[in-house]
């Protein structure tokens, strides 16, 4: 039971002034971080394994020859015989079309139509993505086969420039983690902070209740349900917060579909972790008040 | 009932404020226990309601060796035992009337069985009226009126007074030793810490306890050694 059932007529034994200390506030600021930086974590680990599966094993064949016809069938006969090969899964052409979109973006031309893009000598592109974990042996058989079909073209595995972008944002998951388990001890504090101080101010009431024979339980479930309440105020306060600010970004976000931005989201499991930690909060703030008055109490005869 | 042999109690490091208490309290017995202030009276009545264990020597209650006695069963204990503190230790949130209860409450007798009895002792102490005034309402007298009704609510085989009757007027006083009287005809025994020479001379067949720098003085050994026991 995370908050522990007490009988109407104990409850009375502690004076109520329920949201009156600072408790509810700061785990409600505690709960609202520790959310946005689960979410952050989350949408940063989503993003980088995103982009580590796109990349792990994808490379594009750039073939610069000079002549458009003679690149261009350059092109066509390296993805017919790379898609032919028993290391590659699939080897696709990239649009001379879809080149320009994407360039036209820098250029200020959404639809590719600007006359100076028009007029650059724009390479052949053809993606290919292996099968298997043999890189090493993948890239010597796909340089072979490129000196073959397109000479002098050059090979770019996806892994040499995005790797250490997923990399980075990978770490930066792992720091959202970190500041999750810190706000998560930070919270833990609180509550011991909290359960202390609630026995130094009622530590007259509970001396009297023990001297007319109230055991440290029945003590004990009575500071542990006015904290597991309190928490639980702050814990729903820090999450309506949290969640009316995730579901802004998230409303900002939906427009964004360019680029690693569009990698990042948080899944049905995401979402589910994140309603998961309030619930597993208000059981650690009841956990550790509880280990926290039964300690302090064994202190007292 | 109670006994105590070769009992001694000190703070810390500093010299015993006890020392070699040695006394048996028989059943339905009335003590008065008598002393010069800082004569230990205090300390040995927070041994006798188990806030307090001895620095040495043995303490037996209800037939059981407290000072082994390991700490989650002394609440079994402390429920068969009513204190009436000299300072009254009121709850100041609680009414007159659920300062009363607190006793039976804490013992887990339902709601429905309550009311009854803290009716009954809130009128005879005169409080009927006042069953909802907050402790900070009430007068010392008040006060202590309802102390000692919490004490004895839940009929306790041992009854321990400290100075219980300081604060009331004479007729409230020897109505107060009249309520430790009848308790005491129905077999609890009661210890009273006073002062008041006029109280002790008013209860038949009680027995004197006097303190005296931290001894308690037992010419006789009628104390140690009951003559019922001897």
């Amino acid at each position: 039971m995370i908050i522990p059932r007490v009988p109407i007529q104990h409850r009375r034994l502690l004076p109520d002034r329920r949201l009156a200390g600072p408790t509810p506030w700061v785990i409600a600021i505690l709960m609202m971080l520790t959310l946005l930086a689960a979410a952050a974590g989350v949408g940063l680990a989503r993003s980088a394994n995103a982009i580590g599966d796109a990349i792990a094993g994808r490379v594009t064949v750039q073939i610069v020859t000079a002549n458009p016809v003679a690149r261009a069938e350059q092109a066509s006969a390296l993805r017919r015989r790379a898609a032919a090969q028993s290391f590659v899964r699939s080897a696709r052409s990239v649009e001379q079309e879809e080149l320009l979109s994407t360039l036209g973006q820098w250029f200020g031309s959404a639809d590719g139509d600007d006359p100076a893009l028009k007029s650059l000598p724009l390479p052949a592109l053809v993606d290919i993505d292996f099968v298997g974990t043999d890189r090493a042996g993948q890239l010597a058989r796909l340089r072979q086969l490129v000196a073959e079909e397109a000479p002098g073209a050059r090979i770019i595995p996806h892994a040499e420039w995005l790797g250490p972008v997923a990399r980075l944002i990978r770490s930066l998951a792992w720091v959202a983690g970190a500041l999750v388990l810190m706000m998560t001890a930070a919270s833990a504090a609180v509550v011991i902070m909290t359960a202390r101080a609630a026995l130094g101010t009622h530590y007259a009431t509970i001396e009297m209740l023990h001297l007319i024979g109230a055991t440290d339980r029945q003590i004990t479930r009575l500071f542990q349900r006015r904290i597991a309440i309190d928490t639980a105020y702050g814990i729903a306060l820090g999450t309506a917060v949290a969640t009316a600010i995730l579901l802004l970004i998230g409303w900002q976000w939906s427009g964004v579909t360019a680029g690693l931005a569009a990698t990042a989201s948080l899944g049905t499991i995401g979402w589910a972790l994140l309603l998961a930690l309030p619930l597993l909060a208000i059981a650690l703030a009841a956990l550790t008040a509880r280990q926290t008055l039964l300690a302090a109490l064994k202190k007292i005869l | 009932m109670v006994e105590f042999d070769g009992v001694g109690l000190r703070y810390g490091p500093d010299a015993e404020v006890l020392s070699d208490i040695s006394f048996n309290l028989q059943p339905g017995s009335f003590y008065f226990l008598t002393g010069a202030s800082g004569a230990g009276k205090t300390s040995l009545l927070k041994m006798l309601y188990l806030a307090q264990r001895p620095s040495r020597g043995i303490v037996r209650l209800f037939g059981e060796d407290l000072v082994a006695m390991p700490r989650h069963r002394l609440p079994g204990f402390r429920r068969r035992i009513g204190v009436v503190f000299q300072d009254f230790r009121l709850i100041p949130h609680l009414s007159a009337r659920d300062n009363i209860a607190l006793p039976l409450r804490i013992a887990g007798v339902g709601e429905e069985d309550l009311a009854g009895p803290v009716g009954e002792m809130l009128s005879w102490i005169g409080l009927g009226g006042r069953a909802d005034a907050f402790p900070a309402t009430l007068s010392g007298g008040e006060q202590q009126r309802v102390a000692i009704a919490r004490a004895v609510i839940a009929r306790p085989q041992l009854l321990v007074a400290d100075e219980p009757t300081g604060n009331v007027d004479p007729d409230m006083a020897m109505r107060l030793l009249g309520l430790f009287e009848a308790l005491n005809r129905l077999g609890t025994t009661v210890v009273v810490a006073t002062h008041d020479i006029h109280l002790i001379s008013r209860i038949e067949n009680a027995q004197m306890m006097r303190l005296e720098k931290g001894r308690l003085s037992d010419p006789t050994g009628a104390l140690r050694y009951p003559p019922n026991r001897a």
